[in-house]
């Protein structure tokens, strides 16, 4: 069987080498803004690779419940690896918005009060902290129940981190839309449960 | 008629195309010996404005009907069939008709214009266009009393472009000008870039130049002029009316509801270029302001 033999697989993958071949597109990046590689604007270039690079581990992150309980492929042990990779790439997203691309305080602050899409992105972040700061074994060990109650955040985040990508885009344009769409339906699949988890 | 406006970027700012990248070192050099003298320096800031490279200017484009991305138009225009095409001058004109860019390029003067051009996405270039008022096209088509407006259209074919697949906006692409800022001197009509005729990802073979307003009014690839009584439709303002307005004109103080209009990025600068204040009008209030006089630019967005 093909689930058994990813299952197998899986089990002989450590998670430090998921970290390490998820971190390549940071060098890479960097080193293509600098030398053309990413345009001739590269500072929104780079933003944009990095924001979306996180985007996608956020539904990266997503499939792996479903992978397991509708397909019976075990990714579990990578579910918190994928979540921090997915933080360290809104960090980097987030620096390159500031330093790079808005260049002041006052602007960032002026920004996150005033552009709605940039306060989402920002709520979403937010969110994001508490999870980062508890994806420890130690958090993991001590909260118990409380720990999987807390990172259901990751649903909201991944909402509104996909709202905004749609929001901050220019026209009628179609790569959002797929990303808040698969984001949207694979929420969906868990709604039978959490429905069944809150009626007992 | 050509050369009616000067412009206050000189020749001496339009570097010939083999030797800009040598224009830095040649005017430090210039510096060092002293020979730029007291009326030089009187337009100093002007003289620091230097036309960016080939480069930038044809391999960063917005051309939606090439595609979203910035370097999608560079990629794709490719398949523009630029020759034959014609522009068909319609509407209240004594002379309507199809004008084939032969019969065009015949009747108008060729001049180069240094200008500022800044996108609504707050980014902006320096671009050496080549070209020739508007005005003097709209006179050979003969201008009829009543008219108030100028529509423009951008040609639309799905073989040829890509982008159009997908309703990003409502295709083909139109554009607007009141009569009065379509005759203006600034207002030109672009064929070439560097002395070379204009690329496709550019807006080859002939688009407008309006360098007081955002970008996205400078429509590419026109094949239809019409002049109106009435104010025309304009895309951006079709597919979302409370961001892009019918005059968008650079204003700092007006901030597009999404993100801030008071500074920008001049492309080309790399990964740590520094934001520059935008300028009211694009660095053109002298010449325009006075369009405007007693409008409300906040409300006339």
């Amino acid at each position: 069987m093909l689930v058994d033999r990813i299952n197998q697989a899986a089990r002989k993958v450590p998670t430090w080498a998921v970290y390490i071949v998820y971190l390549i597109p940071v060098p890479v990046l960097l080193y293509m803004a600098q030398t053309g590689g990413l345009g001739r604007e590269p500072i929104n270039a780079l933003e944009r690779e990095l924001g979306e690079i996180a985007l996608q581990l956020v539904i990266i992150g997503l499939c792996i419940s479903p992978l397991r309980r509708f397909i019976g492929v075990n990714l579990i042990k990578f579910r918190r690896t994928i979540g921090v990779l997915a933080f360290t790439y809104v960090v980097l997203h987030l620096l390159v918005w500031a330093v790079l691309d808005v260049q002041s305080i006052d602007r960032v602050v002026a920004d996150i009060i005033k552009r709605p899409y940039i306060t989402i992105g920002m709520a979403a972040f937010i969110l994001m902290l508490p999870l980062a700061l508890t994806s420890n074994n130690t958090s993991v060990k001590w909260l118990g129940a409380v720990w999987r109650r807390l990172h259901l955040l990751t649903y909201p985040v991944a909402i509104l981190s996909g709202v905004h990508f749609v929001w901050l885009s220019k026209g009628f344009q179609l790569e959002p839309l797929v990303y808040l769409t698969v984001i949207l339906a694979l929420l969906a699949l868990r709604v039978p449960t959490l429905v069944r988890k809150v009626a007992t | 008629m050509a050369h009616r406006w000067k412009n206050t970027l000189t020749r001496a700012d339009a570097t010939p195309l083999a030797a800009y990248m040598n224009r830095r070192q040649i005017m430090a050099g210039a510096m060092g010996l002293g020979l730029i003298g007291a009326a030089g320096m009187a337009r100093s800031q002007e003289a620091e404005l230097e036309p960016n490279s080939w480069e930038d200017i044809t391999q960063y484009n917005n051309f939606y009907e090439f595609g979203t991305g910035k370097s999608d138009p560079a990629r794709n225009a490719h398949t523009l069939t630029t020759e034959p095409w014609t522009v068909a001058i319609d509407g209240l004109v004594d002379n309507p008709g199809d004008y084939s860019m032969g019969q065009i390029m015949e009747a108008m003067t060729i001049e180069e214009r240094i200008y500022r051009f800044r996108c609504v996405e707050a980014w902006s270039m320096v671009i050496p266009w080549n070209g020739f008022e508007l005005a003097d096209l709209l006179n050979l088509a003969g201008v009829q009393e009543g008219a108030k407006y100028v529509a423009f259209e951008t040609a639309l074919r799905p073989d040829e472009m890509p982008g159009v697949r997908f309703p990003v906006l409502d295709w083909p692409y139109v554009e607007g000008l009141r009569l009065d800022e379509a005759m203006h001197p600034l207002t030109m009509m672009a064929t070439g870039i560097y002395g070379k005729p204009i690329p496709n990802q550019n807006g080859a073979p002939i688009r407008l130049v309006v360098p007081w307003k955002y970008g996205f009014k400078s429509i590419k690839s026109i094949v239809r002029i019409t002049v109106t009584e009435d104010e025309p439709p304009t895309s951006w303002n079709k597919a979302n009316g409370r961001e892009y307005g019918f005059y968008s004109n650079v204003n700092p103080e007006v901030d597009h509801p999404r993100w801030s209009q008071a500074s920008e990025r001049m492309v080309g600068g790399g990964l740590f270029a520094k934001r520059q204040p935008t300028l009211m009008f694009n660095g053109y209030e002298e010449d325009v302001a006075s369009l405007y006089d007693g409008m409300d630019l906040r409300a006339n967005f």
